[in-house]
């Protein structure tokens, strides 16, 4: 497939990197905001509405004829998104029927891929699928790293999927849509049916791009499906199955209040530093995610908000109950969301006004015209490395495989103040690294690395060191931090041992390559 | 055959560690998730700790879950010793510091319970600012792991970093808590808790047996009360040496001998709480409360701890970090207190001033563990706003 030899290059984060993947050329990053793409942005066919049931009445016999309807063929790539998360029935049954029809190298694009996903390793296996381009995570992310797939999987972020559908790097021949509530005409929601799972924000751009768009629902209305986050005018055909999606799966249990005492201090840590940094003031704007450290920010910044008598502006999603909470309760004016974590947000983003679904064209994208995440006063995130430099890695472990998406974690650094709350160690683990093992984002967006040791403050935020002077906060030079973590772990580990085959590429979020990913030696 | 040490579902920063002395020179086997970073790291140690240990022959299965190198030493040991090996000299970390004395009457305000066999939660266990951590030897761990935990404690005591908090030891009821200190008191341990004390001649055993392993500094006894005839003896148990620095009470047990159940009021236990901070007060020290056993409930912690500060307690024990805070709260500096540690600083500023290393308030010299102890409670007293930050400019009087 890759007739051409690949160059490699020296990018501008000092990453090694390949001007060719999947035999396609990229452009090496550049540093943050120097690349700037000139041209019309990526559409789709224009289609007449002739060619449609004048009645209205889209669908089809069942997934099988669809797709057979939309005409794949070899080669083609086929979309998916993930608002079901692990509990999405409707990807792995797409490529058993693709494999039934007997097609091959397809690419898989999803928003994002799942545990729930592994049996598509048989179709990688048997070439049905030639490779993934969305987040490999679990057992896909350890076959992707063994090696195994055939071609190279390019990882981008939330935003950075909107921006290569945009700017035309990846065009989606085929999007399956899978949709909690759907008219026959194709208007569909995610508040409503058995598998309801809030704002269909990443399926925006399927809808939008793709040659051809089918939406599979469990919950058929009669028309018009109110409201409509996604319009029939942009759906071919819709099929109507069982089951789209296991709902004790969709709304996980991320959004547990963590106990860890080592987790709460850092919270603790993080709310203390906002305050000190003048950072919570009305009208503010914060994005803190769902995971137990973030979870437990929002918690105590909500107590100071109500002491303080302070209102935000907004919090950007994927939110869940405790934002729900905050904006019932006055605290929050708006929700900016493109995915719901639990039930409550489902509930809140069909009936509240100001809680706003969107996709992250609205949200993440970096070729736009604004960003919404450099209008957040605060992001609060997570890495799994992070190094003296204040570079992160979000996507490899620090033994060089492959276990995390990027998600929106790109986007969300563009934040006024970027606060990555992490361990300094898990287990035997350095979080604080000499160098990270995968560059997921440049050190310069990077603020605050926050841990259970006290808080290492970026030397280019000036203004934040000298705005915490006196707070009594602990705040520890990264390179300290760093040494008092290879003490505790026992020296330096030893380098991971990898392949030269390259398995995967970083896109930031302009579409430039940030940095490689090699596979892991197969006898670890 | 023998085994030491934990692996499985839900088990972190520990190993479980097989060891056969039925092998051809020393054979390693080494599953762990951190296998690809510190792998090599991992042998290394363990064939270093087996020749320390003197062994020349030993078949070694590792099953990791990221233990550091002080846990994967204990486990190590425990499982050589288990096979009943005599080891030449035990597998302990390099000593992080030189051991010191702690001021007899430092701070005491928390105290936090962590169990000894548990090295996960020795790791990060000072971030969270008790005055004092207890590695504990006796009810949190159970009947078969006492010789794992003490083999983990000694070499907690010398790898973890326990920063400012006092290190305190809960050895298990005489006899068997004799032996244990032979486990920690070499190895930087600076206050014993001796669980159930009854009697005056407990402490004065343990006394004796600290003296006979010649830590070089005092070693101060906290004499835990957990019984009715204890209770009535507490007066002897504090002046049976002038090692005891504080006593404490157990409630537990103390109601199990009483036979009645605990209640949110807390009368059945007001005589024994009264009876043994009075004993304290009369020997001339403090007196630290029993632990609140309800995690979750957050009043009902502040209720019991502002119920022990009226009976003059000086601090309770936690048995979770996140009691912590709620306690420090309760149990602020004195104003007494905070102007004892002023002037102590004072008379050390003026000392250094004059060029002498050692000053005196009154009759009472002011050295180097002095002046920490007083630095801290006036760093305190400044952080809790009972003392302006300038006050040694200003001359002024803490507020209370």
């Amino acid at each position: 497939m890759n007739p051409k030899p690949v160059n490699w290059i020296e990018n501008a984060a000092g990453r090694r990197v390949p001007d060719r993947v999947n035999g396609e050329p990229v452009v090496p990053f550049q540093g943050v905001g120097k690349y700037k793409p000139q041209g019309r942005t990526a559409g789709r066919p224009i289609r007449v509405c002739q060619d449609y049931p004048g009645d209205g009445d889209k669908r089809a016999p069942d997934l099988k004829t669809a797709l057979q309807r939309c005409g794949l063929k070899d080669g083609m790539t086929i979309s998916t998104h993930h608002h079901f998360r692990d509990g999405d029935l409707i990807a792995n049954q797409v490529f058993d029927i693709c494999a039934d029809l007997g097609l091959r190298d397809l690419r898989w694009f999803p928003s994002a891929a799942f545990p729930c996903h592994a049996p598509l390793i048989r179709h990688l296996d048997s070439g049905v699928i030639h490779h993934i381009e969305g987040s490999m995570n679990g057992p896909l992310g350890d076959y992707c790293s063994r090696g195994h797939m055939n071609g190279a999987a390019v990882l981008r972020s939330h935003g950075g999927r909107w921006q290569a559908l945009q700017d035309g790097e990846v065009h989606i021949d085929v999007a399956v849509l899978a949709a909690p509530c759907a008219d026959a005409f194709g208007n569909c929601n995610g508040s409503d049916g058995p598998s309801a799972c809030g704002p269909l924000g990443y399926a925006e751009a399927d809808a939008q791009f793709a040659d051809h768009v089918i939406v599979v629902t469990d919950h058929p209305v009669p028309f018009p499906c109110t409201p409509w986050q996604i319009p029939g005018q942009l759906v071919d055909y819709v099929v109507v199955t069982d089951r789209i999606g296991i709902p004790e799966k969709i709304l996980s249990g991320t959004t547990q209040l963590t106990k860890s005492p080592d987790r709460l201090r850092t919270a603790e840590l993080i709310v203390r530093f906002a305050e000190a940094a003048g950072l919570i003031r009305d009208g503010f704007s914060f994005q803190t995610g769902a995971g137990g450290t973030s979870l437990a920010v929002a918690h105590d910044l909500s107590a100071m908000m109500k002491e303080k008598q302070i209102t935000a502006s907004f919090y950007l999603g994927g939110s869940h109950a405790l934002p729900v909470q905050m904006m019932q309760e006055g605290l929050i004016r708006a929700i900016i969301d493109i995915q719901a974590f639990d039930l409550e947000a489902v509930r809140s983003a069909r009936d509240n006004r100001n809680h706003i679904s969107c996709g992250p064209f609205i949200t993440y994208n970096d070729h736009g015209k604004g960003n919404l995440n450099s209008l957040t006063d605060i992001a609060v995130l997570g890495a799994t490395e992070v190094d003296v430099e204040f570079n992160a890695n979000v996507v490899t472990h620090s033994d060089g495989r492959l276990m995390h998406g990027i998600g929106g974690w790109q986007n969300c650094v563009h934040a006024k103040t970027t606060v990555l709350a992490v361990p300094s160690f898990r287990d035997r683990m350095p979080v604080i690294v000499d160098r990270v093992t995968t560059l997921s984002g440049p050190g310069e967006l990077i603020d605050v690395v926050a841990t259970e040791r006290g808080l290492c403050i970026n030397p280019r935020r000036t203004d934040l060191l000298q705005a915490v002077k006196g707070s009594g906060l602990p705040v520890i030079d990264i390179h300290d931090l760093h040494r008092t973590v290879l003490e505790i772990c026992g020296g330096p580990p030893d380098p991971p041992k990898l392949t030269d085959q390259l398995i995967a590429v970083v896109k930031w979020v302009d579409g430039t390559v940030l940095d490689s990913v090699f596979g892991i030696s197969r006898k670890v | 055959m023998s085994s030491a040490g934990r692996h499985g579902n839900g088990v972190r920063s520990d190993c479980r560690i097989r060891f056969d002395a039925d092998a051809s020179g020393v054979q390693i086997d080494i599953q762990s998730k951190v296998k690809s970073l510190y792998g090599r790291q991992i042998e290394e140690q363990i064939r270093d700790d087996l020749k320390r240990m003197g062994l020349q022959k030993a078949r070694i299965t590792i099953e990791d879950a990221g233990a550091l190198p002080f846990a994967l030493s204990a486990r190590l040991e425990t499982a050589v010793r288990r096979a009943g090996v005599t080891v030449k000299s035990p597998a302990c970390p390099e000593q992080r510091i030189q051991p010191e004395a702690s001021p007899k009457q430092r701070l005491r305000r928390s105290r936090l319970y962590l169990p000894g066999n548990l090295p996960h939660l020795l790791i990060n266990a000072a971030l969270h600012e008790a005055d004092g951590v207890i590695l504990d030897l006796e009810d949190s761990v159970s009947a078969g792991e006492k010789d794992a935990a003490r083999v983990m404690v000694r070499n907690a005591l010398l790898a973890v970093d326990f920063a400012d908090c006092e290190r305190m030891v809960r050895i298990n009821q005489l006899p068997m808590g004799l032996e244990d200190l032979e486990w920690v008191i070499p190895y930087g341990a600076q206050l014993i808790l001796l669980p159930k004390c009854q009697h005056a001649d407990q402490v004065r055993q343990v006394v004796e047996k600290i003296d006979a392993l010649d830590p070089g500094y005092p070693v101060w006894i906290m004499p835990v009360i957990e019984t009715t005839l204890g209770c009535f003896h507490a007066l002897d148990i504090a002046t049976a040496s002038d090692r005891v620095a504080s006593l404490t009470l157990g409630l537990q047990d103390y109601l199990a001998d009483l036979g009645v159940p605990q209640t949110p009021e807390g009368r059945e236990s007001l005589w024994a709480k009264s009876q043994v901070v009075n004993a304290a007060r009369a020997a001339g020290l403090g007196a630290s409360d029993a632990v609140y056993t309800d995690v979750s409930d957050a009043d009902g912690l502040r209720q019991y701890a502002l119920q022990a500060r009226q009976l003059g307690y000086e601090g309770m024990g936690c048995i979770h970090p996140r009691q912590i805070k709620t306690v420090h709260e309760v149990f602020r500096p004195s104003r007494d207190e905070i102007d004892r540690a002023q002037a102590a600083l004072r008379a050390y500023d003026q000392g250094v001033a004059q060029g002498t290393g050692v000053t005196a308030v009154d009759s009472k010299m002011v050295d180097a563990p002095i002046v920490k102890s007083a630095q801290k409670i006036v760093d305190l007293a400044v952080k809790l706003g009972l003392l302006d930050a300038d006050w040694r400019t200003r001359d002024n009087r803490s507020r209370t």
